[in-house]
């Protein structure tokens, strides 16, 4: 047992390093502070120290010099710290254009990962050395929250909406994945490995095992099974918004705002369309709260996606 | 005053007798006592539930409890410990006890009011720890949504009506200070002469009444969604998990201010004491309270870093909590100068404070780290963060806490405590403290989460360290209720001023007549008016 120790995780993604950079910042700045109003107690409770029951020393009241000195020191400090976390954080929050992504999908107690070839893993995620990967989460249940220390990444995965987070992996091996949001009973035993392999060792893996459907194929075939294309169809009967071309544009929505179709927004329309009713349509399309799974939404939003080309009329490019 | 040599002296513990006089008084005195006897019962039975954590925790595979008992342990301490120990222990014993003797009045403003809390803790606390022993509940104290209101299978709305109940506690206490601190100062105690700790608890008073509200109204919301199923926090019904993470944090961030502050006007007054020194820099003291209390409610969102809050919102929550950070500082820089120059004693309550404010700079220095956003992401929901607030909690407001029964014990109870026990205990809880809580910490950084039953094996050395400190730390806490008890009755007869300290409650008699005061004190000084006297003191 105490032959291993550790002290210090693993660094092994781009964003780790930097992490542990700003920390050695702070357990530096800690240290001497620390430090400095030990050494003083000490001092001052030796040197101080009463010598007779009845000493009375001579008051002192305070310094406004002091005062502002120790206020101001720390404030320069504390400000350091703040811009720092901030410019890594914002980094966080903002994956590479070009990552890979993969959708995630959190549940008691266990993790679902899809890749967009196709693969689908539980409570194992595998993904190629120094490429930036994208995870975008949702959970089918309570709030969880997806946790890779090697990484120093961390977000929660919420029920109603799309989180997402990104790394970098800089070295090939096993890694520890944790929920690290209290999630109910079995909330220890919601763990799992990143495998980081080399590229050319994923593209074999993804070759591996029975092939299935990628999210997209799936995608499509959702569209026309759930009903979907009857409306959203060019040539449907019914009128509705085209969804060709639409993913990541601005939609006019009919109460005057304007909203990025976003992940989020699909996911919404899908279960609650009435929430966003798009300018100059009618809410007429029915909810599917409960008709369809997270992971067939994710498919759904996958396929929309690949919707290239000008969207056709129908008022989606009137901005 | 003349010592009366035939008959003992009419004080506020003989005045009368018999479980009545006890349970009906309204005299600020007897109901602190009131309060620690409850909050002590409550102390021992939470940290019972962290022995039985500690323990588990020993091995990395979970072979103590079940997976279900271990959940509901965690809930039970941390539900405990803050709702009912930590908010009310300092405020309700020796707020209640000092507040109207350190500013030189006869008792609370609203006596019948101060009983009526206690009736309302009481009430509250024995009905959530009845549920919480004999059904359980696993949501953790924090209640996060829609865990708490749909999935968890365990006595969540029972749990909340306790809390609800306790919560009408905290706000007439608060209620209570306000008012009387504003209208029953002693002639020429103005407000700048106020002691420090009248200072925190006004603060603390705020935090209560604004505070405490919300957290009852997002517990209340959590059981009417829970019982009759209308959306507001579970998306299946169209509502907001992280609506809830909100109102909550709203609250129990400005919580931990009300732990600390009054544990920081305990030190004041004892560091002052035992070096026999005005504070340095009274009035930067006084408004670093205040300013703590105010910038203490615009905190919250940095419980929420990685919560799907927006990056502004976590960058402005981030910047806020980094300033708060600084009145703290400024607390503990000049406590620090108040021993320049001194004549620095070691007495007990001496040893808690300079434990209280070595703990609570390692405490706040971390907070920093959890202020600082990309590290916050990797620490959140580690033991990094447990490590963190405990030093608060436990080495700051619990080390101050008991720092401050023993300094009043003398006149809370007329006698003295043994002080080679004292010292002893003092410092066997410091070890322990440090043993169990730092190597959490490094667990932290190393990614271990809390609230987990079991763990990966290359963590199991730093856990046991954790553990081992943790039955030192329990040692320390059993000796003085083992002395403290014995010197009620056997302690040596303290005298009005053993420390010969300033302030008014000192110069009335141990232990105090029921109306603390022969005659309404006058107030010619400034508080901490140590320093050679130029004039012969004019009784």
């Amino acid at each position: 047992m105490w032959s291993n120790l550790p002290l210090f995780p693993e660094q092994a993604s781009t964003h780790a390093a930097r992490v542990d950079e700003l920390y050695a910042f702070l357990v530096g700045v800690s240290v001497f502070f620390a430090s400095l109003i030990f050494l003083l107690l000490l001092y001052f409770a030796i040197k101080y120290r009463r010598r007779s029951e009845d000493e009375q020393p001579h008051p002192v009241y305070g310094s406004i010099p002091l005062e502002v000195t120790w206020m101001a020191i720390p404030f320069v400090l504390v400000m350091i710290m703040f811009l720092w976390g901030a410019s890594l954080y914002i980094a966080l929050a903002s994956p590479p254009a070009d990552a890979l992504e993969i959708h995630v999908v959190g549940k008691q107690w266990m993790w679902y990962f899809q890749h967009p070839e196709g693969q689908r893993e539980i409570n194992e995620l595998h993904v190629p050395v120094g490429r930036p990967v994208k995870l975008t989460m949702v959970s089918q249940d309570v709030i969880h929250d997806l946790y890779v220390p090697a990484f120093r990444i961390k977000m929660d995965v919420v029920p109603p909406k799309y989180t997402t987070t990104w790394f970098e992996a800089t070295k090939t091996g096993t890694f520890q994945l944790f929920c690290i949001e209290y999630c109910g009973v079995a909330h220890a035993g919601m763990v799992g490995r990143v495998v980081v392999m080399k590229p050319t060792e994923y593209e074999r893996w993804l070759q591996l095992g029975t092939p299935e459907e990628a999210p997209v194929v799936a995608g499509a075939r959702l569209f026309q099974s759930l009903g979907c294309s009857g409306c959203h169809a060019a040539n449907a009967a019914v009128r509705a918004p085209l969804l060709a071309g639409i993913y990541g544009k601005p939609v006019p929505l009919a109460t005057g705002q304007v909203i990025i179709a976003d992940d989020s927004y699909i996911r919404d329309s899908i279960l609650l369309p009435q929430r966003h009713i798009v300018a100059g349509y009618h809410p007429v399309m029915p909810p599917y709260q409960g008709r369809v799974s997270e992971e067939e939404i994710l498919q759904l939003i996958a396929y929309i996606k690949s919707l290239g080309g000008e969207p056709l009329g129908r008022g989606m490019t009137q901005r | 005053m003349n010592a009366t040599a035939t008959t003992p002296r009419v004080h506020y513990l003989n005045a009368n007798y018999g479980i009545a006089s006890w349970l009906l008084t309204t005299d600020h005195k007897r109901i602190a006592l009131l309060y620690l006897a409850t909050i002590t019962l409550l102390f021992f039975i939470g940290g019972a539930a962290a022995v039985l954590i500690r323990l588990e925790l020993i091995t990395p595979a979970g072979d103590l409890v079940h997976s279900e008992t271990y959940n509901r342990l965690f809930t039970l301490h941390g539900i405990i410990m803050i709702f009912f120990f930590l908010i009310p222990s300092i405020p309700t014993v020796l707020g209640n006890f000092l507040v109207p003797m350190m500013i030189g009045a006869r008792d609370l403003a609203f006596p019948r009011l101060n009983l009526a809390s206690w009736y309302l803790f009481t009430a509250g606390s024995v009905f959530a720890l009845v549920v919480m022993v004999a059904g359980g509940v696993d949501t953790g104290w924090t209640f996060y949504t829609p865990y708490s209101t749909h999935y968890s299978n365990s006595h969540v709305v029972l749990t909340i009506v306790g809390i609800f109940i306790n919560g009408f506690s905290s706000i007439l206490t608060g209620i209570n200070f306000i008012v009387t601190i504003h209208t029953m100062r002693a002639p020429g105690m103005t407000w700048f002469r106020l002691p420090l700790f009248i200072w925190a608890h006004y603060a603390t008073s705020v935090i209560f009444i604004l505070g405490t509200p919300v957290v009852a109204i997002a517990l209340s919301l959590v059981a009417i969604e829970r019982v009759f199923r209308v959306g507001i926090f579970d998306p299946a019904l169209g509502g907001d998990p992280v609506l809830f993470q909100h109102l909550f944090w709203f609250y129990s961030h400005p919580a931990v201010y009300i732990m600390i502050l009054p544990a920081m006007g305990v030190i004041s007054e004892v560091i002052t004491c035992f070096s026999r020194k005005r504070i340095f820099g009274y009035t930067a003291i006084a408004l670093a309270s205040i300013s703590i209390a105010v910038i203490g409610f615009f905190v919250w969102g940095h419980h929420m870093v990685v919560s799907s809050q927006s990056v502004y919102a976590s960058m402005v929550f981030s910047f806020m909590s980094m300033l708060v950070a600084i009145p703290s500082a400024v607390k503990v820089f000049n406590w620090t100068a108040t021993l320049y120059k001194g004549s620095v004693a070691y007495q007990a309550p001496m040893l808690y404070a300079f434990g209280f404010i070595g703990l609570f700079t390692i405490g706040g220095l971390t907070g920093l780290f959890l202020a600082s956003l990309a590290v916050d992401v990797h620490v959140h929901h580690t033991y990094f963060v447990i490590a963190h607030f405990h030093y608060i909690m436990v080495g700051g407001a619990v080390m101050a806490y008991l720092g401050g029964i023993h300094f009043w014990f003398p006149k809370i109870t007329g006698r003295l405590y043994p002080e080679g026990w004292a010292k002893f205990a003092a410092l066997v809880i410091f070890v322990g403290f440090n043993l169990t809580f730092f190597p959490q910490f490094l667990l932290g950084y190393l990614g271990m989460p809390r609230r987990y039953h079991f763990y990966p094996e290359e963590w199991q050395v730093l856990n046991v360290m954790s553990s081992a400190g943790a039955s030192i730390l329990g040692v320390g806490y059993v000796l003085p209720l083992i002395y403290l008890v014995w010197a009620m009755r056997y302690g040596a007869a303290a005298g009005p001023n053993p420390w010969r300290a300033a302030g008014l409650e000192w110069q009335t008699s141990s232990p105090p007549p029921t109306d603390n005061f022969e005659r309404t004190p006058v107030v010619p000084e400034e508080a901490y008016a140590y320093g050679p006297k130029e004039e012969a003191e004019v009784v």
